[in-house]
């Protein structure tokens, strides 16, 4: 510690040429800090929508073909389940195709209940929700991104559902909002808007008693997986078999169809390191060579081999942990805009604690080769001028 | 001063192996820039390529009005027996409309790389199929018969879904069906797909009716009598689309969000290179301060040494941008990966590193090497001649 400012001094030798190695570890660094968070983004969902007790059963054969509503009492027959909502995938938009709306056709009881602690809903609206068979409970973002009030009346096209007219417009009047209880959450929520299966199974042309997906809680998530192979057993060999698995295994998995985005972003890291390692390493070589009589005054003086290696590797040592830190902090500031493109992920500073393995381990692959040279500098030679 | 100008750049250049440290920082950090800037607009160009370019201007998708893509929509054979007869449509010897009509469903296939359930896209095509789509060619095995579970894998799923190889069985919804091929249909989004005969998709899924129907016009001059055709008929409500329209607003979104990423990454890691290039102009200025210095007292002008450090900069740039562009275009050009489309389906594209890429990876590596090499060759033009000469 007490060479700290030895090392300091010798770091800032040359201040544009470690301003700018200084630079170009930062942004190495920032990159590592957005891409990893990505990467874990990708890997593991939001967590409390997808929690250990919930399951999701699917049809077997894809998510795009239905099941019987008739399988709802079977299912709630399976000891250990708690509590089973069906949900079905209506495929909205507001005006245009590019306004997106995450409208879901729900049981407004067990959908709550299921989800109880993931909203934040007002108990008066939610009763009006109840008590309105064409009402819609709206998410607060959805309503601010189109400018709705609670009171208004308002059309969805749906891609899919046609009405028994044969329209594909529906409207619905928003009697409440709700809003995400997990900050974490409030992007894979922002645009959902909910309204009741009753009025849209009377009111649909086709698929009548039909049901897009179940979601399950099991009062022991220890034993999830066992019940969603006896919710499997249930209905095997039937023309609609199903797949039952955890909600978060079912988001990942949906993720996962996006591509291998972890060998992408672990690609681009590699280029992004071995570029560095080579910049940063060429640096240190220099440095040191323009040193050499420095250092031989050094070993002159008393300075053991190991105490000269200890400086040089202590200067690439402090050079990555400062690029480090500050690549890594301007990549947590980005953070926000991440979360504003990457819906239904979890974002969090994952990447800080593995970051700085990672500048330490650079710091030494880089002041190692320059270290020991200078440790086994001959100081006759060097003082000459021939090391 | 244009011959200051080729002698003092050609002394640099002759002296660039002394240097070869220094140099190859620039060389190598602006080769991974344009490595990853190529690579990464190689796949958004690769999966514009499949969905956009390959349709054809005289093929024509209808979908019930509103639907957006085919999973959604669905036509009943009322409704395909009037496309049948619209005005426009090619048609066979015995008058028979060029027109497919088809039934588009999803299947769990899993991934090879991910190992978990991907969304497949599972045709079902009509009989005039091969007459709307000329170009779809076995290389491997042969067609399916209809009224058999037998299907084909375009040769793109082929490569990235497990078990899709000819005489195996995929299991479908409590049924087998045998693979018997393998297509091709010039890298379009059909690759991706499982193709089989409509009626007997139709049974297995317990669905009547269908999801769309293709057709072939006798020319592309045809579409507006046939789009007019069947958007004013009463008894119908259809959206009539070419197929390149149709298909390129389904790759719109994602290859601007590649696109996007792509950038910004490529803009991060420029930032840096720069600053490596900067670092080595300026240790190559300085450790040649005294020869800039006896040139200028010889006569050599100020902005002769400014842009020959620029050249030499630039020329470094250069080599970098080659080895990136070569080394993206070597590993990449053709590596095949799949993602979910806009029509909820995987899709099936190869990476396509284009002249046209390349000629933009080496732009950005000429820019960064312009802009690292300035500042040190101000420093040059700038050396005071006298100090630097009495230093040493």
């Amino acid at each position: 510690m007490k060479f700290l400012p030895l090392v300091w001094a010798t770091l800032w030798r040359r201040k544009t040429r470690t301003i700018f190695t200084l630079l170009s570890i930062v942004v190495a660094f920032l990159l590592y800090g957005v891409l990893e968070t990505v990467d874990y983004a990708f890997s593991h969902p939001a967590n409390s929508v997808t929690g250990a007790d919930k399951l999701i059963t699917t049809n077997k054969y894809s998510i795009t073909f239905s099941l019987p509503f008739a399988d709802l009492q079977q299912i709630r027959g399976v000891p250990g389940i708690t509590e089973v909502t069906w949900i079905t995938w209506f495929g909205a938009y507001y005006q245009e195709s590019k306004n997106f709306v995450f409208a879901l056709p729900i049981d407004t009881d067990s959908y709550f209940n299921l989800h109880q602690g993931g909203f934040i809903v007002d108990p008066a609206e939610l009763e009006a929700f109840r008590n309105n068979r064409s009402g819609a409970i709206v998410n607060v973002d959805l309503m601010k991104k189109f400018g709705w009030k609670v009171g208004d009346r308002v059309p969805l096209h749906s891609t899919i559902w046609t009405q028994r007219n044969g329209s594909l417009d529906w409207s619905f009047d928003i009697v409440g909002t709700f809003s995400a209880k997990d900050p974490a959450e409030a992007t894979q929520q922002s645009s959902t808007f909910l309204f009741h299966y009753e009025t849209f199974d009377e009111g649909r042309s086709f698929g009548k008693g039909d049901v897009g997906w179940f979601e399950e809680r099991v009062a022991n998530p220890a034993q999830a997986a066992a019940i969603a192979r006896q919710v499997d057993a249930l209905f095997a060999n039937s023309p609609n078999e199903t797949k039952t698995q955890p909600a978060a295994d079912f988001t990942l998995a949906f993720l996962k169809q996006l591509g291998d985005i972890g060998f992408i972003l672990r690609a681009i890291l590699g280029a992004v390191f071995f570029t560095l390692l080579f910049l940063t390493g060429h640096t240190m070589m220099q440095s040191v060579r323009e040193r050499i009589p420095e250092l031989a005054v050094l070993k002159t003086l008393g300075f053991s081999g190991g105490q000269v290696l200890g400086l040089v590797v202590g200067e690439s040592l402090l050079l990555c942990v400062i690029g480090a830190s500050l690549g890594l902090a301007l990549s947590f500031a980005t953070l926000p805009i991440l979360k504003q493109g990457l819906q239904g992920v979890d974002l969090s500073p994952r990447a800080i604690v593995p970051g700085f393995a990672v500048a330490i381990l650079l710091a030494f692959v880089i002041g190692l080769p320059p270290a020991l040279r200078a440790m086994r500098l001959n100081i006759v030679d060097a003082l000459a001028g021939r090391g | 001063m244009l011959r200051q100008l080729a002698a003092l750049t050609l002394m640099n250049l002759q002296t660039l192996p002394q240097r070869r440290g220094s140099s190859s920082v620039i060389v190598i950090g602006i080769a991974g820039v344009v490595a990853v800037l190529v690579s990464v607009l190689a796949m958004s160009l690769g999966f514009h390529h499949t969905l956009a370019d390959t349709g054809r201007a005289d093929r024509v998708v209808i979908l019930r009005g509103g639907s957006d893509v085919e999973l959604n929509s669905n036509l009943t054979r009322a409704e395909i027996d009037t496309i049948s007869n619209a005005p426009g449509l090619a048609r066979d010897a015995s008058g028979a409309a060029k027109l497919s009509n088809e039934l588009v469903t999803v299947a769990n296939v899993p991934k090879i790389d991910t190992g978990s359930d991907a969304n497949v896209t599972l045709r079902g095509v009509g009989i005039k199929s091969p007459e709307v789509r000329p170009e779809l060619q076995m290389i491997e095995g042969r067609m399916f018969r209809p009224a058999v579970r037998e299907l084909v894998v375009g040769q793109g799923a082929a490569r990235q879904f497990r078990g899709l190889t000819t005489g195996s069985v995929l299991r479908l919804r409590n049924a087998d069906w045998t693979i018997t091929g393998i297509f091709t249909s010039g890298g379009d989004i059909h690759e991706s797909e499982l193709l089989a005969d409509v009626d007997t998709v139709g049974s297995a899924v317990e669905r009547n009716g269908y999801s769309s129907a293709v057709g072939l016009l006798d020319s592309p001059a045809s579409f507006a009598a046939f789009h007019d055709s069947l958007t004013q008929d009463p008894s119908l409500k259809v959206d009539v689309q070419r197929e390149p329209d149709y298909y390129a607003a389904q790759s719109k979104d994602l290859a601007k969000t590649i696109n996007i990423v792509g950038n910004t990454v490529a803009v991060i890691m420029a930032i840096g290179a720069m600053f490596g290039a900067l670092n080595s102009m300026y240790s190559a200025v300085a450790a040649r301060a005294l020869e800039i210095a006896t040139l200028r007292a010889i006569g050599f002008g100020a902005l002769p040494v400014l842009l020959s450090v620029m050249a030499e900069s630039l020329a470094l740039a250069l080599l970098g941008g080659i080895l990136g562009a070569t080394l993206a275009w070597l590993v990449f050009n053709g590596h095949s990966v799949a993602t979910l489309g806009g029509a909820f389906a995987q899709v099936v594209f190869q990476l396509r590193v284009t002249p046209a890429l390349l000629a933009t990876g080496i732009a950005w590596a000429c820019t960064i090497g312009l802009l690292g090499g300035f500042f040190p060759a101000l420093r040059a033009a700038r050396l005071p001649v006298a100090t630097a000469l009495r230093a040493n």
